[in-house]
């Protein structure tokens, strides 16, 4: 994505050089163009072949190919047989959209709040900075069985504690806001390190300059320390939304795959591949999940304008 | 010194031969309660009678991880797993890629098991996996708290368990808030499905999906099966038992705080261990009726052995042995496993330690099957589609009317063009 060969100012004598650098490059990064072909592109055409028939993972040999059935179909008897088609499906897209706009905006407001703070000077920000970051490195897989034991109805601080013996996480329509709580949780600090970095590259004289203009630190905020920030928050808020909309290990440890399935989208590919081992079926989810992310990304990337680089 | 000499190079000579021939067999064992011991120790003492190794492939608890789990190793052709410990309603889904046993073990062997579970491990005349234990839905209950109540049986009916716990939960509340009268599988999961089918058959409700593949669970009685089961919940059993599995209310029952519990018999052998707060009090019955009569799901394992294994003479042996007599009556003595062998139910030793085997012999072997015969490979689906909809009643988001009348439509479109 970072290729850029940058334009030649004195394009007669330098031709040559760039063009061998360019070239150069090419061999340099065919290793890496054939790897990701191979990890990344092969089972995306898999995936997408795959979606086209009717198989079971158990005996991928004998396929038969139904064109777009898998995802839309009705039989002669009026029966919906497609995923788009199934309700179930219907109730995990939103499920997950509703717990990635909601906690991708909590993230990144108390990651803005937590950046902000940890980048004044004070005593003790080193340790501050360090400490904000365990949620982010506890593994999710034990982070989420540590909130399911807080969540129980029985002895956890919270299910017990806080709200006299609730079970949150039985009924899914109450459970996503719990793992919603998870998730803000454990990625805010990922969020306040990147917004960290970006208020670091900020020059400090321009704030020295606003201040002796006279300019609130409220004024300064909003004005300054926000519009210059963009870029930086702009590619954090796409690294998290996508991560939320891949969310799969938390709904998958603190529901079990069943009720995983009526609230996450890979919950719901992973049900239909594993355990009904349905891989055409299954496989069309899939195919539905990469081009919902796909449109997000480029709306995303068009409506703000991030760039990468 | 020569004789040293000779000596080391005799017993050198032994170990080479020996480990030319011996080989390495991987068993996949479950590891709920204390199977997994047990399992490694049944393996051990095989191993050191065929001088054999036997490695030990641990598999997730929960029934549907470890068959996503399997699913991958077989559809991989795999020869990582040689023997993999089946549920009994995999048989119909995994037949493909097991040996057939038929002719490979002796007839009189297979004929000591029982015929209903032998039947089911038999797919199109072929024998897939041979019984190791089975298994049945049980009502345990705490014989001091009744008798402190003045109850002098176990309940017969659901109505009958449902005042008698709310009665002993009310008063073991005054000391001991996290007391709750019944406890068990309220997970959305396969466990869900087999609590619910006992709930639906003891009403009258039938199995699902019946022997001809029609979809029969549209009807009051199932309904009104699962509308009691929803009553139950913050009245006699804890709001969380919607996240329980089979150790989360063994874990709830065993440290003294629950009256009832509905299990499988290996919570037997664990409640009456030593670090049991309730060792002594316990006492089984056959699962209440619901007006029709008392039922108990079938469940159990079986062990099978892979097409794709390297090994496949010493892993029949492996198989051969672990479901032989001697071994299920260790299991049974040690872990309170269910054999799958007639003549144990009348042994003595088996008896001493298991004394409701006896008593409760017509629920092991008057168990309800789950519909995975008639739905075949949509089994898993079918099972799915029903817990999802039980869980939708148990919590609440729909009545008991309308969730059958919706699964039936939800059966009929997994169902498609047939089973």
């Amino acid at each position: 994505m970072t290729v850029n060969p940058t334009a030649p100012t004195r394009p007669i004598r330098t031709r040559g050089i760039e063009a061998a650098r360019a070239r150069q490059a090419i061999w340099l990064l065919l290793p890496t163009l054939i790897a990701i072909a191979l990890v990344a592109g092969y089972p995306l055409y898999r995936t997408i072949y795959f979606s086209l028939f009717e198989a079971s993972l158990t005996t991928p040999d004998q396929r038969t190919f139904i064109g777009m059935g898998n995802f839309w179909f009705t039989t002669e008897d009026g029966v919906a047989l497609g995923f788009l088609q199934d309700p179930k499906w219907w109730g995990a897209v939103k499920n997950t959209l509703l717990f990635t706009v909601v906690s991708v905006t909590l993230e990144t407001i108390f990651g803005m709040i937590i950046a902000l703070v940890v980048n004044s000077a004070f005593k003790g920000r080193g340790i501050l900075r360090t400490a904000m970051l365990v949620p982010w490195a506890i593994p999710t897989v034990v982070s989420a069985q540590m909130w399911s034991y807080l969540y129980n109805d029985t002895f956890g601080l919270i299910g017990r504690g806080l709200l006299g013996g609730q079970a949150l996480l039985a009924n899914t329509d109450s459970a996503i806001w719990a793992l919603i709580a998870v998730d803000v949780w454990k990625t805010t600090s990922f969020m306040a390190l990147l917004i960290l970095a970006g208020l670091q590259s900020l020059p400090s004289d321009m704030y020295e300059a606003a201040d002796m203009d006279g300019a609130s630190k409220w004024t300064q905020f909003w004005r300054l320390t926000l519009p210059l920030l963009r870029p930086a928050l702009l590619v954090a808020l796409v690294f998290r939304s996508l991560d939320a909309l891949r969310v799969f290990d938390i709904m998958s440890v603190m529901l079990g795959n069943v009720n995983a399935a009526a609230t996450s989208m890979t919950g719901y590919a992973r049900q239909a591949l594993i355990d009904n081992s349905l891989l055409g079926y299954g496989s069309a989810v899939s195919v539905a999940i990469f081009v919902i992310i796909m449109v997000i990304v480029v709306i995303y990337v068009t409506a703000f304008r991030v760039k990468f680089d | 010194m020569k004789k040293v000499i000779a000596l080391v190079s005799l017993s050198a000579a032994i170990a080479f031969s020996s480990n030319a021939s011996a080989v390495t067999v991987t068993l996949a064992c479950g590891a709920v309660g204390q199977e997994l011991e047990l399992c490694k120790a049944g393996a051990a003492r095989w191993a050191k009678k065929t001088g054999n190794e036997v490695k030990i492939f641990e598999s997730p608890n929960l029934t549907n991880d470890r068959l996503g789990l399997y699913q991958q190793q077989l559809a991989a052709k795999s020869s990582d797993i040689d023997v993999y410990q089946l549920d009994v309603v995999w048989p119909g889904l995994l037949a493909q890629h097991f040996v057939d046993l038929k002719g490979k073990v002796p007839a009189a062997e297979v004929n000591a098991h029982f015929k209903g579970i032998i039947d089911a491990n038999t797919v199109n005349g072929k024998l897939v996996a041979m019984p190791w234990f089975t298994d049945a839905g049980l009502l345990y209950y705490r014989t001091d708290l009744l008798k402190k109540y003045g109850f002098k049986s176990a309940p017969k009916t659901w109505t009958e368990m449902a005042l008698m716990a709310k009665k002993i939960q009310t008063g073991e509340q005054k000391t001991n808030k996290a007391f709750s009268g019944f406890v068990w599988q309220g997970k959305n999961y396969e466990g869900l499905t087999c609590d619910a089918l006992e709930w639906v058959v003891s009403f009258g409700g039938g199995t699902i999906v019946d022997a001809s593949g029609k979809v029969t669970i549209n009807n009051a009685q199932a309904a009104k099966a699962l509308d009691t089961a929803a009553s139950w919940i913050k009245s006699i059993s804890p709001a969380g038992v919607t996240t329980y599995a089979e150790e989360e209310a063994r874990g709830i029952f065993q440290s003294g705080n629950a009256a009832f519990m509905r299990n499988w018999p290996y919570a037997w052998a664990l409640g009456q261990g030593d670090d049991s707060k309730v060792k002594g009090k316990i006492g089984v019955a056959p699962l209440p009726s619901g007006g029709s009569r008392n039922a108990a799901t079938l469940g159990g394992w079986q062990l099978g052995v892979s097409q794709y294994s390297k090994n496949q003479a010493a892993a029949i042996d492996l198989v051969r042995y672990l479901a032989g007599p001697a071994e299920q009556k260790i299991r049974a003595i040690e872990g309170a496993y269910n054999p799958t062998i007639q003549s144990l139910y009348k042994d003595k030793d088996v008896l001493a330690k298991n004394p409701f085997f006896g008593s409760l012999y017509s629920v092991f072997t008057s168990a309800v099957a789950r519909p995975s015969g008639p739905t075949k490979s949509k089994y898993n689906q079918v099972s799915q589609a029903f817990s999802t909809a039980v869980s939708d009643v148990l919590n609440g988001k729909m009545k008991g009317q309308a969730a059958v009348a919706k699964l039936a439509g939800d059966l009929n479109r997994i169902k498609g063009r047939g089973w």
